[in-house]
């Protein structure tokens, strides 16, 4: 097996993690959506290490799963916190800045 | 290899319907376990490159930590409203132009030019080459990683905590 279907794979993933961002009315759906952006990405950068013999893919996944937990950890800690100020999770309800 | 086809696609299977269900599921809490699911998924994609490190890692702090860390989020918001939280979604055709488009594209890209097909031999342990590169020519950005975690952790402790 190549590296191409191992890319197309990823890309895949990327979209259906893109098409939640895009969609999804609940912040929390919308994170999540964002994982599974962040998951692809790694497949991606693991097969383009993998089969190009570079260790630095591997190396930047490890970065990215660890930024990854860090920005989920923050970004439940700003949806509690919104949350609590506005009584929604709801994106489109949160306009306080809209014009 | 034979068994590296089969693997794949079972995996690719596994991976693609779970994450359409994280996507499309009404329940937010199904939605997290598909999620675990995909995830988990992506650790044995992991395997098939030969990534053993990095599939431990998936699973210890995606799978484990992430999914811990959503589910928290969602049985504490819930339990500040009193009732289940559903979800939905909206502008599901221009969602789905815009994924399609972008898939389309990459796909067509990834088509034109031919890619690797055999892998190079591995010079030696991934986890040794992982580990000797982390603490010798990416010693810095892993310093400065796990500043970002300690401030990410108190900034999510500062933001979470009770009103005095």
């Amino acid at each position: 097996m190549g590296l191409q279907p191992y890319v197309i794979l990823s890309a895949v993933v990327f979209c259906i993690g893109l098409f939640g961002v895009t969609t999804r009315r609940n912040m929390i759906g919308i994170l999540l959506g964002i994982e599974l952006m962040m998951n692809a990405v790694n497949i991606n950068l693991v097969a383009f290490a993998r089969f190009t013999g570079s260790a630095a893919g591997f190396i930047f996944t490890v970065f990215i799963i660890s930024i990854t937990v860090t920005e989920a950890a923050v970004g439940l800690a700003i949806v509690i916190l919104l949350f609590r100020v506005r009584r929604t999770v709801m994106a489109d309800h949160l306009d306080l800045l809209k014009g | 290899m034979t068994t590296e086809p089969v693997a794949f696609w079972g995996l690719s299977i596994v991976l693609v319907g779970s994450a359409l269900a994280v996507v499309l599921s009404k329940n937010l809490f199904h939605a997290v376990l598909w999620l675990a699911l995909a995830l988990t998924g992506t650790a044995g994609v992991f395997l098939l490159l030969d990534a053993e490190f990095l599939a431990a890692v998936q699973l210890l702090l995606y799978a484990g930590g992430i999914i811990t860390i959503v589910v928290f989020a969602i049985v504490v918001t819930e339990r500040l409203v009193g009732e289940r939280l559903t979800q939905t979604n909206m502008r599901i055709g221009g969602g789905t132009a815009v994924a399609a488009v972008l898939l389309a594209f990459i796909v067509t890209i990834v088509g034109k030019r031919p890619l690797a097909m055999a892998r190079p031999e591995m010079a030696g342990d991934l986890t040794r080459t992982i580990g000797q590169a982390l603490l010798t020519r990416f010693v810095l950005p892993f310093e400065l990683l796990a500043i970002l975690m300690l401030a990410g952790l108190l900034g999510a402790i500062h933001f979470a905590r009770p009103e005095d």
